[in-house]
């Protein structure tokens, strides 16, 4: 009977299951995951508490799902309505039932041969609008399903795949528009965004991450090297409705590790972009890095806050980069409030007023090698920190990891579909890089705690309201801290490494909470 | 549409290439090849192919790759469900980066001034070799097993690990002290870890595992190695024997 209610609750909803008003308002059902991060916000935080530190010694394995390919699972599942849709690598779908875990439906992508993606074919989520999800693919496209049957409505080409572009972060539904990001920048290619009408797949907008010919910016590029400039837009953002911007992280200028044919900032590599979301026009930029020599991605998820900061109510958007530093700025101008190393770094010397880093010399790659902290994959990357208000603490997975950073013999050239880097990384003889689950004031950057972790992590967090913090090892342990001191509560070895954001939602009034790891989506909740 | 299908059967529209005959490599293939390899393959599998994120190519036999017409298909095509990605070098290109490839990890031994023979009753009676070290599947697990020894370490290297153990310790290769709270200290290897436990093998060959709850004391000696050295243990011809041995060791399984 229970069944057969969600099914007529489910159905009834069909027309236009998710409307844009419905994510507008996640916050009001937090029993569903809408949106990558969890909401416009992405705070990757739950305002569920049934699961909480009374009882979270109860937690067990409620159902597993197993993918077929034993490849990096980074997908963040999506939950409403009785149904959780999960990426599968490389480019598939699968609608899950959340009573059993037993699959609904999968749509499984035909690849065409020789699509180049330089660090695995993953897939890291989707996106919900009215009846349809949206998926970007590795070989560079959009593609739109029906959310009931998993069948194709449109497919269009975002970027070329055999230049190298692809698709690998969650797109971002805002109104009528599906908003998407590209990767590539190992190859050189020249980093957009851009927006398609939900419903037909045309165009909106692009915006181009690295400026052409006559567009302000395009002076921070030498000669042609704009042409090849990077700066790709591999991880989902964020959007404030009432500004009506959408709020994206940029990646590192190509070629990755030399920067003689490319003099300058390189705007807009290595910084946050904000867009109007209804033209893809830019209102301000905020660059972390400029004039990159060491792959600092500014990939990670643009996180969103009204707030009291320093005596007046702020719009901020708060960004733990992958350079080492943790910043908090004005999210309506672009103005830097404040620039806090969080982790080790030894490629910066400090920031000045304006948030402008002074490059350390001796970290500039050169064919001997250049001892730096962090290595290339950054004491952050794609994975999503969370933001619980309730402890006023940003919760962020730290790689602590150096590396001898080193030119390649030969100067990098480019060819379409090439690597376009120059440069390789060694370890640092006798280190054993670590890892650490950081708990940061939000207001300040300052590590209030930290519980350590044996190796540098690829798993996002998850904070709830039952005062918990969730995230995972790439040994496999997904474990459960006290969200105000950190202490461990909880844990379980899961079998597989863990690359990839938890998530919680409810059915039936029963909470779980979700990761993948290895090839399992593990689904937890408390024992009956 | 029967036009089309038969389009779309055609090899020439796919992109399989058939490698055709592999061409002999010249001084020069392999200096264009080592160049190659450094600004397409070493960020990932190390400048000398020793591994990082992509595995060891300096081995005598990669596993996904036993011939060169199978590294030629790999390279172009890639493997799926992994991070290698396929490469659009043209076909000469990747012919003279296989040849490159295939000098990693494989030496070439000068004729050897010991005796075999006798080398390997040294390795099976006084140099106590067999009791951490393994060949074609026998013996100890404790140090590196050696059944290929010979055609991936050149002599040098294998007479600089006989006499000084510590200067070539062998890559994730750590030896850990440790001290459980009733007291009980253990000297090993340790076989794998995590944030919460981790598994060792002392110097018997026992596996111990715990909970690092349970421990004091925890060492790590990244520099260390529980083989002795051989300098003063073995005479020069029992050491020329010995490595001798070790030499000839080129299993390919």
């Amino acid at each position: 009977m229970k069944f057969l209610l969600l099914l007529l609750t489910y159905s009834g909803l069909s027309f236009c299951q998710v409307p844009y008003q419905r994510i507008l308002a996640a916050d009001s059902e937090p029993g569903n995951w809408l949106s990558f991060a969890g909401g416009y916000q992405a705070h990757s935080y739950s305002a569920l508490d049934r699961i909480n530190t009374s009882n979270i010694s109860d937690l067990r394995v409620a159902w597993m799902y197993q993918i077929k390919v034993s490849h990096h699972f980074e997908t963040e599942p999506l939950v409403f309505d009785g149904v959780m849709y999960i990426t599968e690598p490389p480019s598939d779908v699968t609608a899950l039932d959340l009573r059993t875990g037993r699959p609904i439906w999968t749509y499984r992508r035909s690849l065409p041969k020789g699509v180049i993606v330089c660090c695995g074919q993953v897939n890291r989520g989707l996106a919900a609008l009215d009846d349809q999800l949206f998926l970007g693919t590795v070989d560079g496209h959009l593609v739109a399903l029906d959310m009931h049957s998993g069948r194709v409505r449109w497919d269009v080409e975002v970027a070329d795949y055999k230049q190298a572009y692809s698709v690998t972060a969650a797109p971002l539904a805002v109104k009528d528009k599906i908003i998407v990001g590209v990767a590539g920048a190992e190859y050189g290619v020249r980093g957009f965004v851009d927006a398609y009408d939900a419903k037909t797949g045309k165009r909106a907008w692009r915006f181009w991450t690295v400026p052409g010919p006559g567009e302000p910016g395009n002076e921070t590029w030498s000669g042609d090297s704009w042409k090849i400039g990077g700066a790709t837009t591999w991880v989902t953002g964020s959007y404030d409705p009432e500004a009506n911007l959408t709020y994206w992280g940029t990646g590192n200028p190509s070629p990755d590790y030399v920067g003689d044919d490319r003099q300058g900032d390189n705007l807009y590599s290595d910084s946050i972009v904000a867009l109007d979301a209804d033209t893809g026009k830019l209102k301000w930029h905020f660059q972390f890095t400029p004039h990159d020599v060491l792959d600092m991605d500014a990939n990670q998820v643009p996180v969103l806050l009204d707030a009291e900061f320093r005596g007046r109510p702020r719009k901020l958007v708060l960004f733990a980069n992958r350079n080492g530093f943790y910043y908090v700025l004005d999210r309506l101008t672009g103005e830097f409030l404040v620039g806090k190393q969080f982790a080790r770094q030894t490629w910066a010397k400090g920031l000045d007023d304006k948030g402008r880093p002074t490059w350390n010399p001796e970290a500039v790659p050169t064919a001997a090698g250049a001892l730096v902290y962090p290595d290339d994959d950054g004491t952050a990357n794609w994975f999503s920190p969370s933001l619980d208000l309730k402890t006023g603490l940003f919760y962020q997975n730290v790689r602590e990891k150096g590396a001898i950073q080193r030119l390649t013999r030969e100067k990098p050239t480019y060819n379409p579909g090439r690597l376009f880097m120059g440069g390789h990384r060694l370890p640092i003889p006798g280190e054993e890089p670590w890892g650490a689950l950081r708990a940061l004031d939000w207001k300040t950057g300052e590590t209030r705690w930290e519980f350590r972790v044996h190796t540098p992590p690829w798993c996002g967090v998850l904070s709830t309201a039952g005062n918990l913090v969730f995230s995972g090892t790439m040994e496999g342990d997904f474990f459960a801290l006290n969200a105000v001191s950190g202490q461990l509560l909880w844990r379980i070895q899961t079998g597989g490494a863990i690359w990839a954001n938890p998530i919680s939602y409810t059915s039936e009034g029963r909470q779980y909470i979700v990761v993948s790891a290895g090839s399992t989506v593990i689904a937890f909740s408390l024992g009956q | 549409m029967l036009a089309s299908l038969i389009v779309a059967c055609s090899p020439m529209l796919g992109q399989s290439v058939e490698p055709g005959p592999q061409p002999k490599a010249t001084a020069a293939d392999l200096a264009q090849g080592e160049r190659i390899y450094g600004t397409e393959c070493s960020y990932c599998h190390g400048p000398k192919g020793e591994g990082a994120i992509g595995p060891t190519l300096a081995v005598p036999a990669i596993r996904r790759a036993p011939t060169d017409q199978a590294l030629f298909q790999v390279i172009r095509e890639g493997i799926a469900g992994t991070q290698m990605p396929p490469s659009t070098l043209p076909t000469a290109q990747i012919w003279q980066l296989v040849a490159y490839v295939r000098t990693l990890g494989h030496v070439e031994q000068s004729r050897s001034a010991g005796d075999a023979k006798l080398g390997e009753q040294v390795y099976r009676g006084k140099g106590g070799c067999a009791r951490c070290h393994t060949i074609d599947g026998r013996g100890g697990a404790i140090g590196p097993d050696l059944s290929n020894v010979g055609a991936r370490l050149d002599r040098d290297v294998i007479r600089t690990s006989l006499l000084n153990p510590e200067a070539s310790i062998p890559r994730d290769f750590l030896q850990v002290q440790l001290v459980t709270k009733d007291g009980q200290k253990l000297t090993g290897v340790r076989v794998n870890e995590d944030t919460f436990s981790i598994q060792i093998r002392d110097l018997s060959n026992q596996v111990h595992s715990f909970w690092k709850t349970e421990l004091t004391e925890l060492v790590k000696e990244p520099n260390r190695s529980p083989m002795p050295s051989y300098s003063q243990a073995l005479s020069q011809d029992e050491l020329n024997n010995l490595i001798a041995y070790l030499e000839s060791l080129k299993s390919n399984l």
